[in-house]
């Protein structure tokens, strides 16, 4: 009697839950075909500026594409590309992608845009690098007299970039006390730094977009070690299954379209008074240097 | 000071003039954890159920093994549920990853040791006796689970409250299986994440007071069906 229980119980339940399922499911199959879908794995700057805010909606009343963007750190975007779990990048870290495009995991690698680093800081600047043109002496000084400076920490493009400045500089910051790794996005790690008035690389846009909430100053800047470098890639096709490979070469297409390059010089213009980005399709990277 | 008081300004005209993103951000947010809830007791009861009349070898492990899953951490799961379903993992065909029905099955994930922990706690509350007793009356097997639910209710519905408060409040997983997606798998916490980390804290205050509110008025349903039933008896 008791096993008879249990079976109407189990098959209740699996009634119960096989309804459920069906329930939930068809959101997804009938409002898009796979086929029409794109995952696009990007980096948190250009996605907390507000700029694929801006594109993506463009992009999908053009070719009824929809796409889903991913904000992770550049680290996370290109694992994501390496293991096709994406079908399309767009990152900020020229040598970690070259290994992608080597290993074949992505093709159609191109130039879309460029911003820049700046070295951001308490107006107080305890370690005295406001005006200095070398990003490299810079982190020099901040290290020698061991100013609190607060990091990515999470392998992002800006997280690269910051690591090859150090290592330019001969210096290995990590473990010491002054230097504090947040493991979050570009917005946050700002905010903490604000509070906690340390020194942080940020590119621009983020830090544009967030000036109003921050106590912090661009105190180094316009140096070619601090620019930033945007290229949009296809995963392979033939390397992983599962890519939608005509929707993320659309998406390539558009990113690299003379309208499309407008709308992102133009980008945060009215609201900063500066572009936010710099559109490049069709240059080279050496070109930018 | 002056981003609070902005962010409650803000707060109060999104809510008043009916935003349409706040609304359907609302709307999935009730949807996905409603859903999750519902599954989770569809699992949770009937396995509860079924732990605290029977014995068997092990029990006592399997009933750690869910008392420890009271307390999964959302992001724990979010990050096996994603490599469950991401391109590259073993259910990656299904194309489900960075959908609300990932978030579905995430949450449900969460909640349903929750459920069936404290459904368990329910029964085994009630006199070891009434079993024996109801059997004696002649009462059949499905009659005596009947009128043990019946008498443990108070403490069913609690955990139905908790479950819901289990996925209503988590982050972790429905960023990392949901992805955030505007306009289609972004709910309240994943967007105040969001808007927090764009320095946006007047958006992120109203979606928090929204949250609290959605979360206020649900628990209070439940609480009403939980306290109304003992009175009429």
């Amino acid at each position: 009697m008791k096993k008879l229980l249990c079976v109407v119980l189990m098959l209740l339940l699996g009634v119960f839950v096989f309804a459920g399922c069906s329930q939930s499911s068809p959101q997804v199959d009938t409002d898009e075909p796979v086929d029409r879908e794109i995952i696009l794995a990007t980096t948190t700057s250009t996605y907390d500026s507000g700029l694929l805010d801006k594109l993506i909606p463009i992009f999908e009343g053009k070719t009824g594409y929809r796409v889903k963007p991913i904000a992770v750190g550049t680290g996370k975007a290109l694992a994501m590309g390496n293991k096709g779990d994406a079908d399309v990048l767009l990152v900020h870290a020229p040598e970690a992608e070259m290994e992608l495009v080597k290993k074949g995991s992505v093709i159609n690698r191109q130039l879309v845009m460029h911003n820049d680093f700046v070295i951001t800081g308490p107006s107080k600047d305890p370690a005295g690098i406001g005006g200095m043109s070398e990003a490299v002496k810079a982190f020099k000084k901040i290290a020698a007299s061991k100013s609190l400076f607060i990091s990515r920490g999470d392998d992002s493009g800006t997280h690269k970039k910051e690591k090859k400045i150090w290592s330019a500089a001969g210096v290995s910051p990590q473990g010491e006390k002054w230097y504090q790794e947040t493991g979050t996005g570009m917005g946050q790690t700002l905010k903490i730094a604000s509070e906690k008035q340390g020194y942080v690389l940020t590119d621009r846009a983020t830090y544009l977009a967030l000036k109003n909430n921050l106590d912090l100053e661009i105190l180094v800047q316009n140096h070619p070690m601090l620019l930033n470098i945007y290229h949009v890639m296809q995963v392979n096709p033939e390397k992983f299954e599962n890519i939608n490979a005509d929707g993320a070469k659309a998406f390539v297409d558009f990113m690299l379209d003379a309208e499309t390059q407008k709308i992102i010089g133009e980008f945060g213009k009215d609201k900063y008074g500066e572009p936010l980005f710099f559109p490049d399709a069709g240059k080279k990277e050496e070109d930018l240097k | 000071m002056n981003a609070i008081l902005d962010g409650f300004k803000t707060a109060f005209v999104l809510l008043i003039s009916g935003d349409k993103e706040v609304i359907q951000i609302t709307w999935l947010t009730l949807k996905v954890c409603g859903t999750a809830t519902l599954l989770s007791v569809l699992i949770g009861l009937p396995t509860g159920i079924f732990l605290a009349l029977h014995d068997f070898p092990l029990k006592k492990i399997v009933v750690t093994i869910v008392n420890t899953g009271m307390g999964l951490p959302p992001v724990v799961v979010g990050l096996w549920v994603a490599l469950l379903l991401w391109r590259s993992g073993p259910f990656g065909f299904l194309n489900i990853i960075y959908t609300p029905t990932a978030i579905v099955i995430a949450q449900a994930v969460i909640a349903s040791p929750i459920v069936t922990g404290l459904s368990m706690a329910a029964i085994q509350q009630l006199d070891p006796n009434l079993p024996i007793q109801l059997k004696a009356l002649g009462a059949s097997n499905l009659q005596t689970v009947c009128i043990l639910l019946k008498e443990a209710r108070l403490s069913l519905l609690a955990a139905v409250i908790a479950g819901f408060g289990g996925v209503i409040s988590e982050v972790g997983a429905a960023l990392m299986v949901g992805g955030n997606i505007k306009g289609y798998s972004r709910v309240l916490t994943t967007a105040i994440r969001l808007h927090v980390s764009r320095g946006e804290f007047g958006y992120a205050i109203a979606l928090s007071i929204i949250l609290m509110l959605l979360s206020f008025t649900i628990t209070y349903i439940l609480t009403r069906v939980q306290q109304r039933r003992t009175i009429i008896d």
